[in-house]
């Protein structure tokens, strides 16, 4: 490029694509990204503080609402922390109940990511696949917890359904549908080339920059660093059933699909493991309504990473502290890594595949010279203009050509 | 001995004086709070030399007479470190750690915005996660913040 000047385009924070919304202002040069700057926090809503004002049980309602997805995952987390501080012995059911649900969510997630992915790509083919399969999980979600999404399973000392044989059954089969359809994934994954070619080499993160920046979840296991909360701290039931940590070293967008395509299988495996080692049993304990003092960290492998809850008691029926760190927010830096000197047009698929999204792109854009630091905002008309008249100065003019075409026409 | 009491036994033997302040509450957990001179030191061994290569995240308290700062640092094997300190309300200043880890930026953005706390060495840029018109002072987590007084602000 000569001397043309270095763009700062506003994308977010409105964006319809997944949830949280964010906004990033990105410095190009030409359609090469020199920095990027996030700026996060549109959605928030104050949890933590809300809990310190409610007593436990009302909590984990609120808690289930930090995330429309991980909603399971968070409940989990949080209630593994009070569950701790309370010295109860969670009934082995319940353990796997929970277990159970969690994986289940984390298969409407991978599925559910695999369609934004396809979307993202222009590949909606993908998409329309994998969300009329992801249906198969969410009616059984339905079935076994009464919602799609927030299941409300989970309550201080247990869960507050059990499965019935015949919900075995139900799960067993969908199991079966879902591998199936999984293995055609896997295929298209390892076969279909316009996706392999628009995946490979975008969004890289190598391994020592993967540890370095603190990647988790697929993010990070696509950058071949094994980090798995169900098999480095085992809770739930994850101690006593066998599953593979997929790991990848593609280091990209195309490795990120792969660990979670995989992933799924797993889950799969999972899942049948657990409702066939079940045994008969309570689903919950008596819980006091009074935490005694203490404090405790518990941590959840959600489907998008590592979930960490902290919660302080004071021997009331109220947290003195909850602390919630979200997946998300461990990958932010790795994001920026990850756009640093790529291309504008990969910006969205490179986002959307640590799975937080957005998808939009203003019809303005503020130009800031980044030497003296002056800010102007420029009309879609202007830019058209401008380009225009970019082109012509090198030899593209089109002239001519408009005036022949207008005579034909006339 | 498992993996957890040999961390426990490498950190006593390391920092003598705080051997017995080492908590371990159940397995893969232990806790520590260091006065807030002792912290670098021991946070540094604690990444250097013990291989606590992951902050999971900084939990920011009001006690409510000193702030505490909670560094939850987890092991490759599963064992999670809090280590813990807390700083004068007066003149609340820790230093950075994103030198350790650069993803601590946004966890040591929260403590700014939602304590009060200053962070030396942190790098300009977005603050997170309150609004750019927020109005000075008013730090939420704080236990004299009360969410009604912000409401009758606005109404």
């Amino acid at each position: 490029m000569h001397d043309s000047p270095k763009f700062k385009i506003p994308l977010g924070p409105q964006h319809p694509a997944l949830k949280e919304p964010a906004s990033f202002s990105v410095a190009l040069k030409g359609e090469k990204i020199l920095g990027v700057e996030i700026r996060l926090g549109y959605n928030h809503r104050g949890i933590e503080k809300a809990c310190e004002d409610r007593t436990y049980t009302q909590d984990i309602y609120l808690i289930e609402r930090v995330c429309g997805i991980c909603s399971h995952s968070h409940s989990t987390c949080f209630i593994q922390a009070v569950e701790e501080l309370a010295g109860l012995a969670v009934p082995k059911r319940a353990l796997y109940m929970r277990t159970l649900i969690g994986e289940l969510e984390r298969i409407h997630s991978h599925l559910l990511w695999l369609g934004v992915a396809g979307h993202e790509i222009g590949f909606d083919t993908l998409l329309m696949y994998t969300w009329r399969d992801r249906e198969v999980v969410m009616d059984l979600l339905a079935e076994l917890t009464g919602n799609r999404v927030n299941y409300g399973i989970n309550t201080i000392g247990g869960v507050r359904r059990d499965i019935t044989p015949a919900q075995i059954k139900k799960t067993l089969k969908a199991m079966d549908i879902l591998e199936e359809r999984t293995k055609y994934y896997i295929e298209v994954a390892s076969q279909e080339t316009t996706l392999i070619e628009r995946l490979s080499g975008i969004g890289v993160v190598l391994p020592e920059d993967a540890l370095r920046l603190d990647a988790v979840g697929p993010t990070a296991r696509a950058s071949g660093i094994a980090r798995d909360v169900r098999r480095d701290d085992p809770y739930a039931a994850y101690g006593d059933i066998s599953f593979d940590v997929i790991t990848d070293n593609h280091n990209d967008v195309y490795g990120r699909t792969l660990v979670r395509v995989k992933e799924l299988l797993e889950s799969y495996k999972i899942v049948r493991q657990v409702v066939e080692k079940m045994e008969a049993g309570p689903i919950t304990v008596k819980a006091p309504r009074k935490i005694p003092a203490g404090e405790a960290i518990s941590r959840y492998e959600a489907p998008r990473g590592e979930d960490a809850h902290y919660v302080k008691s004071n021997g009331t029926e109220k947290p003195e502290r909850v602390k919630v760190r979200a997946p998300t927010l461990a990958n932010v830096q790795v994001v920026k890594h990850m756009l640093k000197d790529r291309y504008l047009a990969d910006m969205s698929i490179v986002i959307a595949a640590i799975d937080p999204c957005f998808s939009c792109t203003d019809r303005s854009i503020e130009i800031n010279n980044l030497d003296n630091k002056k800010t102007k905002v420029i009309t879609w008309e202007t830019l058209h203009t401008q380009g225009i008249a970019w082109h012509r100065k090198h030899g593209i003019d089109f002239t001519s050509l408009n005036k022949r075409l207008k005579a034909r026409i006339k | 001995m498992n993996a957890t009491e040999k961390i426990k036994d490498t950190l006593a033997k390391r920092f003598s004086a705080l051997a017995d302040a080492i908590q371990m509450p159940r397995e893969r957990r232990l806790a520590l709070t260091v006065p807030f001179a002792d912290f670098p030191a021991v946070f540094d061994y604690a990444v250097k030399e013990l291989k606590f290569s992951h902050l999971i995240t900084i939990t920011g308290l009001d006690e409510p007479e000193v702030f505490g700062l909670i560094y939850h640092l987890a092991h490759d094997n599963g064992v999670v470190l809090n280590l813990r300190t807390s700083v004068d309300k007066k003149n609340p200043t820790v230093k950075t750690v994103t030198s350790y880890f650069p993803g601590a930026e946004i966890y040591e953005r929260e403590l700014v915005d939602l304590f009060g706390v200053k962070v030396e060495g942190l790098q300009a840029g977005n603050r997170y996660p309150l609004t750019d018109e927020w109005p000075v002072g008013e730090y939420p987590l704080r236990k004299d913040w009360k969410a009604d007084k912000q409401e009758k602000h606005h109404a």
